[in-house]
């Protein structure tokens, strides 16, 4: 299941700040730097972990992959390429990766089935029957095929979640981004979207995911990133981080965690 | 399946519920009785009330009129069926370039701007005078210069202005997250506007939109200044003469002939299609003891 080969996904010094003097009236005083200098691998297939206390830089991490926030210094090489250079067309960068968020972010003035297809469509420019016979088998995998003519505000958190998984998945993403999908799900649901996932990693879906579930990260990933105050503090295996942290901070994070 | 059989204590409270609900009728009921009765009792015993009812509340005048001012109505219903749809067009437009950070559109921009403040602040009575009797000075040979056309048109200004703050409310009512949403998914700026904000935007704003339109459907009477035959100048022509004011009254019934029913269809659309939202009673929830 280790990831082998070039990396699909490489940052190299990835800084950001927030606030700050550049935009004025803008809360003024200092900028906060919210990654410091983040370098990161992730190789076709694998899947890295995030993990690190809230705050620490995991979300504004997954935003900048996907473009979502310019950086501030540093190179996100998608495929060798340099995406972060603002001349790059963001549109086809962001098509080719899926964010899925914390709080789902599905439309609600749409059907499940047109929240699946609205990208297909709208970007990709696949017809309607097509778009809707992957979108069909899509839900059928998540398990909500009789949900598509649902709206959103009908669904459980559990099942827009997974309608959310399943509108990232059916552009076929090179990297699929999890913001902590489960952050905001009753403790009940949450394992019927972390199965989802799993089955996900084992069909080998290249995985960058910020997550508090340990043992989800135990099962998943191929390396766990420890991020501390915006800067890597730890990687290694899971094993190693998860079990064996060699610095103070991180045992300081898994303690608070396992209390 | 079995039915199982509600409690003592069950049986006691709906007993209970029951009885407040018959007392609450009843309060409802005798206080509009009171009000109805203090209303009657305070009209007919004015002083005036023999000739008021002759004047305004004559059956055979009203009947007679009526012809007349449902003819100026239609003309009233042409310019607010008009001015209705060119004015949410061009609403919506004004406050997408107001709203949109394309460099390309920063004048039309700082013109919409203006435009929005000159027309929202200026009183619509002004307007159709300026419009109405301005315009024609100009001679211009291309544009019609019909009382309705101008009217028309300068209600169109006004609700424009009007119509294009109130989209603006509806576009910064979208969270950005659906925004992040949809161009996470590839969807360009654009694309992005059209298929994610703009629909929730007019969603989120149908209440206020429907609201201006009845609205706008009464100001069409306004026209009638400009000396456009609509239901109201048709209803001031039937008066000229006798004194007898009951033509007014029969264009006031008219135009809440049309304006009720729309209302109570705009009220049924966005429940139909569960954008309700919000409170029903400002209280919040009936059901809460």
């Amino acid at each position: 299941m280790s990831g082998t080969g070039a990396p699909l996904l490489s940052l190299r010094g990835v800084r950001k700040s927030f606030g700050g003097t550049r935009r004025r009236g803008a809360r003024g005083g200092v900028a906060h730097l919210v990654l410091d200098g983040v370098d990161l691998d992730l190789a076709p297939h694998s899947c890295t972990v995030l993990v690190g206390a809230s705050g620490s830089g995991k979300s504004t991490l997954l935003r900048v992959v996907d473009l979502l926030e310019d950086v501030d210094d540093g190179q996100i090489l998608l495929d060798g390429v340099d995406v972060a250079d603002p001349w790059v067309d963001a549109d086809a960068v962001r098509a080719r990766l899926a964010l899925v968020f914390q709080q789902y972010n599905l439309f609600p003035h749409l059907r499940v089935m047109d929240n699946l297809t609205l990208a297909p469509r709208v970007v990709h420019g696949r017809p309607r029957d097509e778009a809707e016979a992957a979108a069909e088998a899509m839900l059928a995998k998540v398990g909500l095929a009789h949900k598509a003519r649902a709206y959103p505000d009908q669904l459980s958190g559990g099942e827009q979640q997974r309608v959310a998984i399943a509108r990232a998945l059916v552009g076929d993403p090179e990297v699929l981004l999890l913001d902590e999908v489960t952050s905001a799900l009753d403790p009940a649901l949450v394992g019927e979207v972390l199965d989802l996932l799993l089955d996900l990693r084992t069909e080998g879906t290249t995985m960058l995911v910020a997550t508090h579930e340990m043992g989800f990260a135990r099962d998943v990933a191929d390396e766990v990133v420890f991020l501390h105050e915006g800067r890597v503090h730890e990687r290694g295996t899971p094993a190693q981080v998860l079990d064996d942290p060699q610095r103070a901070a991180t045992r300081e994070f898994l303690r608070r965690l396992h209390r | 399946m079995s039915e199982t059989e509600p409690s003592e204590r069950a049986r006691a409270r709906t007993a209970f519920r029951r009885a407040q609900h018959r007392r609450a009728l009843l309060v409802a009921g005798v206080a509009t009785a009171i009000v109805l009765a203090l209303v009657a009792w305070v009209v007919t015993t004015a002083p005036g009330w023999d000739r008021a009812r002759e004047a305004f509340f004559s059956p055979e005048r009203a009947v007679e009129v009526l012809p007349e001012v449902a003819a100026g109505l239609w003309l009233n219903l042409r310019v607010w069926l008009v001015a209705s749809v060119v004015g949410l067009v061009l609403g919506l437009l004004l406050a997408v370039v107001r709203t949109s950070r394309i460099p390309a559109l920063f004048p039309l921009r700082m013109l919409a701007i203006a435009y929005v403040d000159v027309f929202r602040g200026v009183p619509l009575l002004l307007t159709l005078l300026l419009v109405g009797f301005g315009l024609p000075a100009l001679r211009l040979t291309w544009l019609p210069v019909s009382a309705a056309f101008l009217g028309g048109l300068a209600i169109v200004l006004t609700y424009t202005a009007y119509l294009a703050e109130i989209f603006r409310a509806g576009i910064e009512s979208v969270h950005p997250s659906q925004v992040a949403a949809a161009r996470s998914l590839g969807l360009s700026r654009g694309r992005a506007v059209r298929h994610v904000v703009l629909p929730q935007a007019v969603r989120n704003v149908t209440a206020p939109v429907a609201s201006m339109l009845v609205s706008l459907q009464k100001d069409s009477g306004l026209i009638s200044i400009l000396g456009a035959v609509d239901a109201i100048r048709a209803a001031q022509i039937a008066t000229t003469g006798d004194y007898n004011f009951t033509p007014y009254v029969v264009a006031g019934l008219l135009f809440l002939l049309i304006s009720i029913p729309l209302t109570r269809l705009v009220d049924a659309w966005s429940a139909r299609h569960g954008w309700r939202g919000g409170l029903s009673t400002v209280s919040g929830a009936g059901g809460l003891r």
